[in-house]
């Protein structure tokens, strides 16, 4: 199959459904000639030119509320927003327009419209760009977060996405841009709440997102050779979260370690492991762990940066404990 | 050009300050291009008579905020070049030992609040300072940087109304180089900036950013006043940024013509003109202007050197200064 980078298959999914439907439109900054400062858009305007390809000021409120308005009048924007970190901005239109008008119209009103942005660390670019915010946006009822792991689940997710007739959150790392990844050439979807089994195995399961599926994957390969058998699943949309496959996962493993790049404490994490709790008791050896970033604002210098995200190491370190019963009493 | 300060000691102070912004430029751009700076940075090169202008009208106790090109407040400010290149580079020497980076950059002792990675993230923190100011019966007076791009930001026109209200000694300074990111001006924002603030009632004036007396002369003015309690003020100061958006913005072309950017280098370069006066008006020679560019370029590759050498802060510092005591 061939290979294309995640910003490809970004472009791909989104000039496939804005020519397979004209209400879809672009809107954000430096969207069109421009491309988006990783050059994820290039080409778009000059296909579909300067009516669905929105150059905008610098007002992320104003045109994250002008797509919650286009979209509850037939149109359904796909929102660029540059950096994960804006999402502070944004979050009254996000979070009391978008994410509500449904259900406070008795289900008469729908927002049909797609908020693309980035999370991940990493990238030297200190505490203002490089936040992880997912859990923010899932917290929220009335919102779909989806968080591709490679340039495969980014197309299939936005073109679900798309068509989704409800306001969804798509986080892409931003720096898996330039990270291939074998993407059929013919059309698919991802459908939502359906996650992913990496990598089978018995003795422990690793669940992971976005940009910690690759850590989870270096994790397993590092672990089976000492002869420790993990499962490594991408859950791809925390809402709606599949967790049919997780729980048949942890209760044939009967250990978990859920990784994902937001803060720990208060985060995805935290969700997704009290759910194994609640639902797995009995099939548990070992407490759930959580592994998020650490609960620091992203500090610029790379010594210290590189401290604050998971890493492979770290998570064998953990499933090792795991798997020798070490961490059942831990306080 | 205008003349403001009358004292010679003033004039190479002025010129020494632009002169260090653009050598600390140069430098810091190197640094990028040879891949010794971790992430990009954002460039004041061709800025420098806005910041320099500003600041020399200011003391310690009068407050800036900056901006994601925080660079040039930063050394107007009063800031070293040892402590900025530590902080470029990530070190626990930097003056935001290693945490903040380019982004974040400044020197807290000389009243700098910060430079700002969220654009027009400053404006309420400024317009803050400046009612603290007033509440607590201070009179020093806060100077809000910020970018024609951040006019769009609509919190902008919530703290402006509240200065305007209640007359706080704020400066909004607007440095107009003509872009944000890689879109002209005038195809973000409508109408006149100016007028904007006028809207409030708030005195607005457009000055030239790229002759420092003129800028000078004009901050002086209004920074007195405001500190009588005629405030606020905004200033729109007409500018040029002469690298791209960020250091790894190099092919431009698509959005900035070079015969533009040549243009500007050529015919309105803050230093060419302010050397030329303070040559013609025989405040220094050429030899003396060129001894003292020598020295700062000196400085300059001292404190690179020495920056490249300064370790970086130890692991135990990564959840230090999440909460203060
Ligand atoms: C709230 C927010 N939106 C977008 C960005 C991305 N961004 C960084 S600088 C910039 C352009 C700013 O333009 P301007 O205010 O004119 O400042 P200049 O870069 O020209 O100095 C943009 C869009 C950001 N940092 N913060
Ligand atoms: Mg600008």
């Amino acid at each position: 199959m061939r290979e294309i980078t995640l910003s490809q298959a970004v472009n791909e999914a989104l000039a496939e459904e804005m020519r397979r439907d004209p209400s879809v439109f672009i809107l954000g900054e430096d969207v069109a000639e421009a491309g988006t400062p990783f050059k994820v858009l290039s080409g778009l305007v000059e296909e579909f030119g300067t009516d669905r390809v929105v150059d905008t000021p610098i007002s992320e409120p104003g045109f994250v509320g002008m797509a919650v308005g286009a979209a509850m009048t037939g149109a359904r924007p796909v929102v660029d927003l540059m950096f994960g970190d804006f999402i502070y901005l944004v979050m009254d239109q996000l979070c009391n327009q978008a994410a509500k008008q449904h259900y406070m119209s008795g289900g008469k009103l729908t927002v049909p419209m797609v908020l693309r942005t980035n999370l991940g660390a990493t990238r030297r670019s200190a505490a203002q760009h490089s936040q992880s915010l997912q859990a923010l946006v899932a917290h929220i009822p009335g919102l779909k977060v989806a968080l591709p792991s490679s340039a495969y689940e980014a197309k299939g997710l936005m073109k679900t996405a798309i068509r989704d007739n409800n306001p969804v959150v798509i986080f892409e790392d931003k720096l898996m841009y330039q990270d291939k990844a074998p993407v059929p050439e013919e059309e698919y979807l991802i459908p939502f709440g359906e996650a992913n089994v990496k990598r089978e195995g018995r003795d422990i399961t690793l669940i992971a997102t976005s940009s910690m599926v690759q850590v989870a994957e270096k994790a397993a390969e590092m672990l089976a050779s000492e002869g420790i058998d993990a499962e490594v699943i991408d859950p791809r949309t925390i809402v709606p979260l599949d967790e049919a496959t997780l729980l048949d996962s942890v209760k044939k493993t009967s250990r978990a370690i859920v990784i994902d790049e937001g803060h720990q404490s208060y985060g995805v994490t935290a969700e997704i492991a009290s759910r194994l709790n609640e639902k797995a008791f009995y099939h548990l050896d070992a407490p759930v762990l959580r592994m998020g970033a650490m609960d620091v604002p992203v500090p610029f210098s790379p010594a210290l940066e590189d401290l604050t995200v998971p890493t492979p190491e770290a998570v064998v370190e953990n499933a090792r404990k795991l798997c020798a019963g070490e961490m059942i009493h831990a306080a | 050009m205008a003349k403001a300060k009358t004292n010679t000691e003033d004039y190479l102070r002025m010129y020494r300050q632009m002169v260090r912004i653009r050598t600390f430029e140069d430098n810091a751009n190197q640094l990028y291009l040879s891949a010794k700076m971790p992430g990009l940075t954002h460039m004041y090169s061709g800025e420098e008579a806005v910041a320099v202008g500003i600041c020399e009208a200011l003391t310690d106790d009068d407050r800036i905020t900056s901006t994601h090109r925080g660079h040039g407040h930063c050394v107007a400010k009063g800031a070293e070049f040892k402590e900025m290149f530590c902080e470029l580079l990530g070190k626990a020497e930097g003056y935001c030992r290693g945490k903040g980076g380019s982004m974040h950059i400044a020197d807290q002792s000389h009243g700098n609040l910060g430079a700002n990675a969220i654009v027009g993230g400053s404006m309420g923190i400024a317009t803050g300072s400046a009612l603290r100011a007033k509440l607590m019966g201070k009179d020093d007076v806060t100077v809000c940087f910020f970018g024609d791009g951040a006019t769009a930001q609509g919190l902008m026109y919530e703290v402006m109304n509240m200065a305007a209200l209640w007359n706080l000694p704020v400066i909004y300074a607007c440095e107009n180089n003509g872009y944000s990111e890689y879109t002209k001006t005038e195809e973000i924002a409508a109408g006149s900036i100016t007028a904007r603030a006028e809207a409030f009632g708030i005195e607005a004036h457009t000055v030239d950013g790229q002759d420092v007396l003129a800028v000078n002369e004009l901050t002086q003015k209004l920074v007195a006043r405001a500190r009588k309690g005629e405030g606020p003020f905004f200033m729109e100061l007409m500018t040029y940024r002469y690298h791209g958006h960020h250091v790894g913005d190099i092919n431009r072309e698509y959005y900035r013509s070079k015969d533009e950017e040549k243009d500007w280098k050529d015919n309105r370069d803050p230093i060419i003109r302010f050397r030329a006066f303070l040559v013609s008006e025989g405040i220094a020679t050429e030899e003396e202007i060129e001894a003292m560019n020598a020295e700062i370029e000196k400085n300059a590759t001292e404190a690179v050197a020495y920056a490249e050498q300064a370790p970086y802060p130890p692991a135990n510092e990564v959840d230090m200064h999440v909460y203060a005591d």
